[in-house]
């Protein structure tokens, strides 16, 4: 028994130190996000091209929705931008996908010009300069992507930058998925 | 000179660690029509955390998620929500992260109570030597042949000593 006990502390602190070792390969921003499964928040905004106009999530319903939250102050969103045009291009996706954007805290001339200079992959994007259609979303920063399905409830939130390996492994499941849903209504 | 030099050294350090008035803090514009939405607005941006820099609160966050935070918390309090209201369309949004106090739930039972069970253990490990001790005194105790022995020794010894009177014992006396 007295060994036992004499070899206890020794335990204690490889255990802890696993417990620690593990915590250093964990990345403290990954975060789950709750709104997974929930019904894609109310909002009613104009769109960036038009400040005139209004949009609402009625004008989102029925499709399968890639809602992609950019802005002219993110560099990563600059570096996605040209996968966005693929993926717009595409005519095959683009007839059962449709994308849209969120100008998440931004100002209007900057993200117009923006669109003009790099071509505009987004059947329209939503003008959100206070950023509070991102905070219903749960957006931490941009570029953010979410997947909706034709019911109007988000399937997938992804935070970080679109590419072909990201779209491969993550998104192009999952659309599948939703598109075979929507064929069977369910 | 020395004081000086320490009482420069003090107050340097005061007015370092000291919370001074004109702090980092991001400065926003709202206007509120009462004093207790004021405070309200100040502690609850104190109580929720920044989504995108997790060591800081909203209050003191200077990102962009934070500022937007900030603005919808201005509009929900605007609208007459009840602080519990907004803390769980916040937890709604972005889960029990944005807590800094997080609730009492399965998840953090451990965060909750890892404390005081631990502050128990160590309760019991205490006592338990604590009551160890008085036995261990015990068997140190001398039993009557020991003891026997022992005012035999003592009782040479001070013999010897009376006789020779070592001038050390006498310096003790002094």
């Amino acid at each position: 028994m007295n060994k036992v006990i004499r070899f206890l502390p020794l335990v204690l602190v490889i255990a802890l130190g696993v417990v620690l070792y593990r915590g250093l390969s964990l990345n403290p921003t990954d975060m789950p996000s709750v709104l997974v499964g929930k019904a894609m928040p109310d909002f009613s905004l104009s769109t960036l091209k038009d400040a005139k106009s209004n949009v609402t999530n009625a004008d989102l319903a029925g499709d399968i929705v890639l809602l992609n939250v950019w802005a002219t102050w993110c560099p990563t969103c600059k570096y996605e931008h040209p996968f966005l045009l693929e993926l717009a291009t595409d005519p095959k996706l683009a007839a059962q996908v449709k994308l849209y954007g969120v100008n998440y805290k931004d100002e209007r001339g900057p993200a117009q010009q923006w669109l003009n200079h790099y071509k505009d992959p987004y059947l329209f994007s939503v003008f959100d300069d206070e950023g509070l259609l991102g905070v219903k979303l749960g957006v931490f920063g941009a570029p953010e992507t979410f997947v909706i399905d034709h019911k109007g409830i988000i399937r997938k939130r992804f935070a970080g930058a679109l590419d072909i390996r990201v779209w491969r492994k993550e998104f192009e499941p999952l659309i599948k998925q939703l598109i075979n849903e929507k064929q069977q209504g369910v | 000179m020395f004081n000086k030099l320490l009482m420069i050294i003090l107050v340097a350090f005061a007015t370092l660690t000291v919370n001074n008035p004109v702090s980092a803090s991001p400065v926003d514009t709202f206007e509120f029509d009462n004093e207790v939405t004021k405070i309200r607005f100040q502690a609850l941006s104190k109580e929720l955390r920044c989504p995108k820099c997790q060591n800081q609160n909203l209050a003191d966050s200077n990102s962009t998620v934070a500022s937007a935070l900030r603005l919808d918390l201005y509009n929900l309090l605007q609208q007459g929500k009840s602080d519990a209201e907004i803390m769980d369309l916040m937890v709604g949004r972005y889960g029990e992260f944005v807590l800094y106090r997080p609730r009492v739930s399965s998840v953090t039972y451990v965060l909750w109570f890892g404390p005081v069970l631990l502050i128990f253990i160590g309760m019991i490990v205490v006592i338990s030597i604590i009551r160890k001790k008085p036995k261990s005194k015990a068997s140190l105790a001398l039993n009557s042949e020991q003891q026997a022995k022992l005012s035999e020794l003592l009782a040479t010894s001070t013999a010897h000593e009376s006789s020779s009177n070592s001038p050390s014992k006498q310096k003790e006396k002094e």
